[in-house]
């Protein structure tokens, strides 16, 4: 809830991560954003939101963005662990999956804020491919290994907007 | 000819809420529900600290975070006896409220009123005579004709490139839409309000909650932030200000649009209240306590016996002996096992929680849901139970707000409807709007008492609490926006040693008892009409009118097309 408001801001930027934590590897996208707030300095036109499983409480943040990094697990038919990401062309096509005018999920946002016309400019995807769903709260080893690379994956996209992410651990050093 | 349909998922892409019908000429001749997914938080938290069960019980659901977190606490505090300051209390039910508020306005707008209205058909609509029509039943500022113009012009826009957006897969021109062009525009126009309004209820829990969409301000004692009349970084009086202005926007839209709106387009639909009745056993918690301990309550809560309100019988406090005995769960039709045979049902104390999964069997298991009783029968739980509670116990704001709405259906339809319409499809939600009412006089009020009690110069939010040696038990309720969640813990030596929570669309999705009898979606969907059978949107009707919600615990994007509706010859 730390969103730039001063007029001078030079974009808006968030990073969401979506998931349940109490379903292993479904929570991936809380912990890779939880990773990113953990590991990196941002700035504050940057809102980092830890969705969870909601939906329509996040319109607001989600509003007027130039980029929108959203984590979260994905099954897109590739093996178990592998880091995904979706940009452009692909993201569309991504949230066209809707089943019933009643899913009021993270697609039906963005198909809000396209009517309301205040859908993000850019959105990519970090994905992980689950390897467990079943009730737990910690990711499978083979998860939690695939985490910096979709770390780095989430650093890059921040970057190539011009976010500058700087590492807390070379702050210190 | 008999026919099966299943709707897999109702809610959501990895659906957990599965629904079977038998169709009999036209007419439903039998349901199941099932919950597609096993929920078994209640594991994870054995052996933690009754602290942190909160803020892990509210990740088991996306919409009601904070109803599982002040289930959670509110249970503790009762195995420890434990009483918390008046602000605190005061924090807490401004947070209940301001979900609840949030829920039933999107839960009307954006998640069901699209199974009532045609937007393809508000095209054809006449905004001046749309307007027309809106001013004549309230004073609402977003009823000009310019405004409903604007809303055709941007819809024609959006229809014309061929992307219906959130409208897609709408059962448009089927043929039991009913309501004319001109009220489809009203509904649409007002669909859009609806996600300007619904922000300022989002604000309210997020500060008082000093986050969204997960609220950290809650502990077992209390809240967790300090109050301050000045400092940074507290629930300072400007955030207050804000808040009472908040308020005041909510309740100009309750009160002028969607108290309105469900009173306009259920008049279209009087058969509606035909339909849909199934259990009238219905069960609901006091809750807005009014002091630290749960002994008052602002809105009253209880059972009521076949649709009679003379049988009403009150819930009186956190305590009550009555609730507390009365609640149990069998498996007999559940993928679960007992230890001591599945044929007899378990209080929450000594819940089971061993799955034990077979295969979708008619006769047999066929859920991830236990199934709740109360005296061993299953009931109905939600906004419904609340108002009609509040009218066996004469609450005044409840009685108001329920005759001003059949009277104003009665006036638009042009026919006497009464109190028994309620028991219905179209019913369920005009007691949401009624509800809701309710809960934004009571938002106001609670401000008032927080206010109030800081100006006395009392700021305590926290009685920290002591975790005796030995074991105590502890039940939490909370009358959620969706009906009665009560969560149950026995405390060892510090630790949680069992945890159940009886949510409220177990108690109304639940699957067949241990008599065999069935649960309220399943009740209630015999004889519903089923024009086509590949587009049972009259299913749907009723199944949301519930407001499910089993579907958010999961959230995984799937890119692989799964069907929603097979039709079989049963």
């Amino acid at each position: 809830m730390h969103t730039a408001s001063r007029p001078d801001a030079p974009r808006r930027v968030a990073l969401l991560g979506v998931g349940n934590i109490l379903l292993s590897d479904e929570g991936v996208g809380v912990r890779l954003v939880e990773r990113i707030e953990a590991g990196y300095r941002l700035p504050e036109w940057v809102t980092v939101l830890d969705g969870g499983t909601c939906a329509m409480e996040m319109l607001e943040d989600l509003e007027n963005l130039d980029l929108l990094v959203i984590a979260d697990c994905v099954r897109t038919g590739r093996p178990p662990a592998s880091v995904v990401v979706l940009q452009d062309d692909d993201v569309p096509a991504f949230f066209r999956t809707k089943l019933s005018p009643h899913q009021v999920g993270l697609s039906d946002v963005l198909a809000t804020l396209h009517f309301t016309d205040r859908a993000p400019r850019r959105v990519v995807v970090v994905g992980v491919q689950p390897v467990s769903v079943d009730t737990g709260m910690t990711l499978t080893q083979a998860v939690a290994a695939a985490l910096p690379e979709a770390e780095a994956a989430i650093v890059s996209a921040l970057h190539s907007a011009g976010v500058p992410c700087t590492p807390r651990r070379a702050e210190a050093a | 000819m008999s026919q099966r349909i299943t709707i897999d998922p109702v809610t959501r892409i990895e659906g957990h809420l599965r629904v079977d019908v038998e169709v009999n000429d036209g007419r439903v001749s039998k349901a199941w529900a099932s919950g597609q997914m096993w929920r078994g938080v209640e594991n994870i938290l054995t052996g933690r600290d009754p602290r942190d069960a909160w803020a892990i019980t509210q990740r088991i659901c996306g919409v009601c975070t904070t109803v599982h977190a002040i289930a959670s606490v509110r249970a503790v505090e009762n195995a420890l006896n434990l009483e918390i300051p008046v602000n605190a209390n005061s924090i807490r039910n401004l947070i209940i409220l301001a979900h609840a508020i949030h829920d039933h306005i999107v839960h009307f707008y954006h998640l069901s009123a699209l199974d009532w209205v045609d937007v393809t058909s508000a095209l054809k609509a006449d905004p001046a005579k749309t307007s027309a029509l809106a001013e004549s039943l309230s004073n609402w500022s977003g009823n000009s004709k310019h405004e409903f113009a604007k809303v055709k012009e941007r819809l024609t826009g959006f229809v014309g490139t061929g992307q219906l957006g959130i409208f897609t897969n709408g059962y448009w021109g089927h043929p039991a839409m009913k309501l004319t062009p001109e009220v489809n525009l009203l509904a649409v126009s007002h669909y859009l309000q609806a996600l300007e309004v619904q922000r300022y209820a989002s604000k309210i829990v997020s500060v008082l909650g000093s986050k969204s969409p997960h609220i950290q301000n809650v502990a077992v004692g209390g809240v967790a932030n300090p109050l301050a009349l000045d400092a940074q970084s507290v629930l300072t009086m400007e955030r207050l200000l804000a808040v009472k202005e908040w308020i005041g926007k909510l309740d100009d839209f309750v009160k002028n649009v969607y108290l309105v709106d469900v009173a306009a387009i259920g008049a279209f639909y009087p058969e509606w209240t035909q339909v849909g009745r199934g259990i009238t056993d219905y069960l609901c918690v006091p809750d807005i306590p009014l002091d630290g301990k749960g002994e008052t309550f602002a809105i009253p809560g209880g059972h009521i016996a076949g649709g009679d309100l003379s049988t009403f019988k009150a819930i009186n406090t956190f305590h009550d002996k009555y609730f507390l005995d009365g609640v149990s769960e069998a498996v007999k039709h559940s993928w679960y096992d007992y230890k001591g045979g599945n044929d007899k049902s378990l209080h929450p104390y000594e819940g089971e929680t061993t799955p034990n999964y077979t295969d979708f069997q008619d006769e047999g298991k066929y859920s991830w849901l236990k199934s709740p009783t109360f005296y061993g029968k299953p009931m109905q739980v939600g906004p419904l139970a609340r108002v009609l509670a509040g009218l066996a116990a004469g609450h005044e704001p409840t009685a108001r707000y329920a005759t001003a709405t059949l009277e104003r259906v009665s006036s638009i339809a042009g026919i006497k409807v009464g109190l028994d319409a309620m028991h219905s499809t179209i019913g369920r939600h005009a007691a949401r709007a009624v509800a809701c009412a309710v809960q934004v006089d009571e938002l106001a009020a609670q401000w008032d008492r927080l206010v109030d009690n800081m100006g006395k110069g009392d700021l305590t939010t926290f009685n920290p609490p002591t975790f005796p040696k030995g074991e105590q038990r502890g039940v939490g309720f909370h009358e959620a926006p969706r009906g009665v969640l009560s969560h149950w813990v026995v405390i060892k030596d510090g630790k949680i040693d069992n945890y159940q929570c009886v949510v409220p669309t177990t108690w109304n999705a639940a699957p067949r008892n241990e008599h065999d009898a069935p649960g309220a979606y399943e009740a209630c969907l015999l004889d519903n009409p089923v024009a086509d059978p590949e587009q049972p949107l009259e299913v749907l009707r009723t199944v949301h009118s519930f407001d499910p919600c089993l579907a958010c615990a999961v959230h995984i994007l799937d890119t692989e097309h799964t069907e929603v509706v097979t039709v079989k010859a049963a």
